[in-house]
């Protein structure tokens, strides 16, 4: 037994002296860890195509980020990394864009310069029709009580409308007779009828087609006052010209 | 109060199928109209006189007015009495029949009986009242025993004061059996010896429209034998222009206001209904794409026939007696004049050729050989005259605005809108006017009512139609044609050119 001891003992020795040994020699030369790699700080670039544009036209805002985690533009809110969208402000804007990453932010600006238009014109002043310009042109002519001669006065209206129907051949329209409210509806309707004759005559005695001409009256069916004075009366006693359609 | 300005009237001479009461009725119509002198007439075309006090109604004036009458017709010496506010009136010098109109007494008690028999009496009252022939005796003094049959009458309770009846008018109505059975007499109940003048018994079905004919049948039976001969109205029509539905539309009524109805239903303007002799065809001038044109309608088919385009404005239509022809105002050749066509549009030829507008033509309804018409040939319009071949045409107005004649059945006289005193400012008031279409002599008829046009007589000649402003709006009243009784018929919308029926 005594033996058997020593030997265990003797292995016991030798594997420790290896141990030790071994120990001993890694410590000696141990290589330093490499540091942690410093995160690259992000880039962003912003532009703007066109960089100039007119009220309501649009332009292509573009960017492009790297080593960014967080990218958004003032105005739009948070976007992709890369990439591109259509604006069209209003106004000249400019455009800012913020990229933040673990190394950093970075900012990019585009500036879009928008020019303002004058204010478009209004379509009828654009482009006229026929009827607007026979309603801004055309004169009514006016009478006197229970007349149907055309008075003095109304002459430069009649000069005035023949004067632009002699532009304007195309147009055909009615004369309308009218009258005030006195006297009975019968002798009314009689005279408004003389009445828009007697426009038609001189319209046509100065050179406008009698074909373009029709008439009608209308008495004292359609007046376009309804108050009982003179004043009224007047408004009401004339020759109405009416676009043809 | 208008004063009152009395015409003499003539003692009916005719023999009549009834007793006492003849020698007291007046005969209307063309009698009460001879007297115009130059007492109570002004001549058209005499100086404007200064206007006079207005006179209260004195028994004394009558007799006065009578005498100046009675001196002028039999001498003919003119006497010139300057009176601007007169009224004519048609009693004079003698009173008119007092007649008393009992309440219908009900013969049954169907449920229905309350509400027609006071249909019935409400419309035999006023058809009694409006007809201008009798006094209507005062409810108020009426014996409580209101006879139902000839045997309850008693006779002095009604001839005595204080009711002082020379008529009575009484009878039953009753719903039985699904039918309406009226009986009605007329009594003379100062003559208890004969006392029938008339006895009629109508039966139909029981309705409301029933009630109300009956009673208008009724009625122009006695006042055609209280009226010295002459048909009662009460079963006329009247046509008229109303705006209610929107548009001005073609509308007709009973003479008496009730029954009011559409007849047309073109959605533009129509005006100037006339209505043909017989009542079957009504002409009248429409708005149409191509412009005015005359347009018919067919009573008797209830729409439109045709009637051909005349092209130009074409206005007032007016037939003449017989039925056959129609005048209107037409400017199809450049400047309204008045022609005249037959009743179906053919063979259109002109009457007048002048520079002014012609319009409103109305035949003479009697005779048919002239046509009275407005034209403003010489500036302000005037009432015309002349023969329906277009000769001899005559000026009867001579001064102001006067614009829709219309022509008496008598064939004597004119009623016409006239503006007598226009000039600058004028507040475009017109009134109707009478004239005396051989001597040209006038009376005014309406005084301080707005604006009075489209005067219409009623077959009977008593009666006189007309469209006034004096409520407001225009409105269609009735009055007699001495200006007296004056009735509005219509209240909804404006309603305006009436033209009574020809019958």
């Amino acid at each position: 037994m005594k033996h058997a001891s020593k030997q265990w003992f003797a292995l016991a020795v030798t594997l420790g002296a290896i141990l030790a040994l071994g120990a001993c020699s890694k410590k000696a030369a141990p290589p330093p860890p490499p540091p942690p790699p410093a995160p690259p700080a992000p880039t962003a670039s912003l532009s703007a195509n066109p960089s100039s544009i007119q009220a309501g036209q649009s332009a292509t805002l573009s960017w492009q980020t790297t080593n960014a985690t967080d990218v958004s533009i003032d105005g739009i809110g948070a976007v992709q990394a890369n990439g591109s969208q259509s604006v069209s402000p209003t106004d000249s804007t400019t455009y800012h864009l913020t990229a933040k990453g673990t190394g950093g932010s970075q900012e990019a600006t585009a500036r879009i310069t928008v020019t303002q238009l004058a204010p478009p014109p209004p379509p009828t002043a654009a482009a006229p029709t026929d009827e607007d310009l026979f309603s801004q042109n055309i004169k009514d002519v006016y009478f006197d009580y229970d007349k149907s001669d055309i008075r003095g006065d109304q002459q430069s209206s009649v000069l005035g409308d023949v004067q632009f129907l002699n532009q304007h051949a195309a147009i055909s329209f009615t004369v309308e007779g009218h009258c005030d409210e006195r006297g009975s509806t019968e002798y009314n309707l009689a005279l408004g009828d003389k009445r828009a004759t007697a426009v038609k005559n001189a319209l046509v005695s100065a050179g406008v087609g009698a074909s373009r001409i029709k008439t009608i009256s209308y008495g004292k069916e359609k007046p376009f006052c309804s108050e009982s004075n003179e004043g009224c009366w007047q408004q009401n006693r004339r020759g109405h010209l009416v676009y043809q359609k | 109060m208008h004063p009152k300005w009395y015409m003499s009237g003539k003692h009916q001479n005719e023999i009549l199928p009834s007793n006492t009461y003849r020698v007291t009725i007046l005969s209307y119509g063309d009698p009460i109209f001879r007297c115009f002198s130059h007492a109570t007439m002004r001549h058209s075309s005499g100086p404007p006189a200064p206007r006079e006090p207005r006179w209260a109604v004195v028994p004394e004036l009558r007799v006065l007015v009578a005498l100046v009458c009675a001196l002028v017709f039999c001498s003919a010496v003119p006497s010139v009495v300057a009176q601007d506010w007169v009224k004519t009136g048609t009693g004079l010098g003698v009173d008119k029949v007092r007649l008393a109109v009992a309440d219908f007494k009900p013969s049954s008690s169907d449920p229905q009986n309350d509400a027609l028999l006071k249909t019935f009496n409400d419309t035999l009252w006023n058809d009694l009242d409006v007809s201008g022939v009798v006094e209507l005796v005062s409810k108020s003094f009426y014996p409580l025993q209101v006879p139902g049959q000839p045997v309850d009458v008693n006779f002095p309770a009604w001839s005595a004061p204080p009711p002082n009846a020379a008529m009575l008018a009484f009878g039953s109505f009753g719903v039985a059996g699904g039918k309406l059975t009226v009986q009605g007499w007329l009594y003379d109940v100062k003559n208890t010896a004969s006392p029938q003048v008339l006895g009629k018994q109508y039966t139909d079905t029981p309705s409301d429209d029933a009630a109300r004919v009956i009673a208008h049948k009724f009625a122009d039976e006695i006042i055609l034998r209280l009226g010295g001969g002459i048909a009662g109205i009460a079963e006329s029509k009247i046509y008229f222009v109303s705006d209610r539905s929107g548009k001005k539309e073609i509308w007709v009524m009973d003479y008496d206001g009730s029954n009011q109805r559409q007849l047309t239903r073109l959605g533009s303007i129509s005006l100037s209904p006339r209505i043909s002799p017989d009542g079957s065809r009504l002409a009248f001038s429409s708005l149409t794409k191509t412009g005015w044109e005359i347009m018919m309608y067919s009573v008797d088919l209830n729409r439109l026939v045709s009637f051909p385009h005349m092209g130009g404005t074409n206005l007032s239509p007016s037939w003449s007696p017989d039925g056959l022809k129609l005048a209107f105002s037409s400017s199809r050749g450049g400047s309204p004049e008045i022609y005249i066509a037959d009743a179906n549009g053919a063979n259109l030829r002109s009457m007048t050729a002048n520079k002014g507008p012609d319009v409103s033509p109305i035949w003479n309804r009697k005779t048919g050989a002239q046509i009275a018409y407005v034209s403003g040939v010489t500036g302000l319009p005037q009432v015309y005259t002349m023969e329906t071949d277009g000769t001899n045409q005559q000026r009867m107005t001579d001064q102001g605005y006067a614009v829709s004649p219309s022509w008496a059945p008598n064939g004597q006289f004119l009623v016409l809108a006239w503006e007598r005193k226009y000039g600058p400012g004028d507040p475009g008031a017109l009134d109707l006017y009478l004239m005396d279409i051989a001597s040209k002599q006038w009376v005014q008829l309406t005084h301080d009512g707005g604006r009075n046009d489209s005067p219409s007589w009623a077959p009977d000649g008593r009666h006189i139609v007309f469209q006034s402003s004096r409520s407001g709006k225009e409105e269609i009243w009735m009055m007699l044609a001495d200006g007296t009784k004056l009735r509005q018929l219509t209240f909804t919308g404006r309603n305006t050119q009436p033209n009574w029926s020809w019958k």
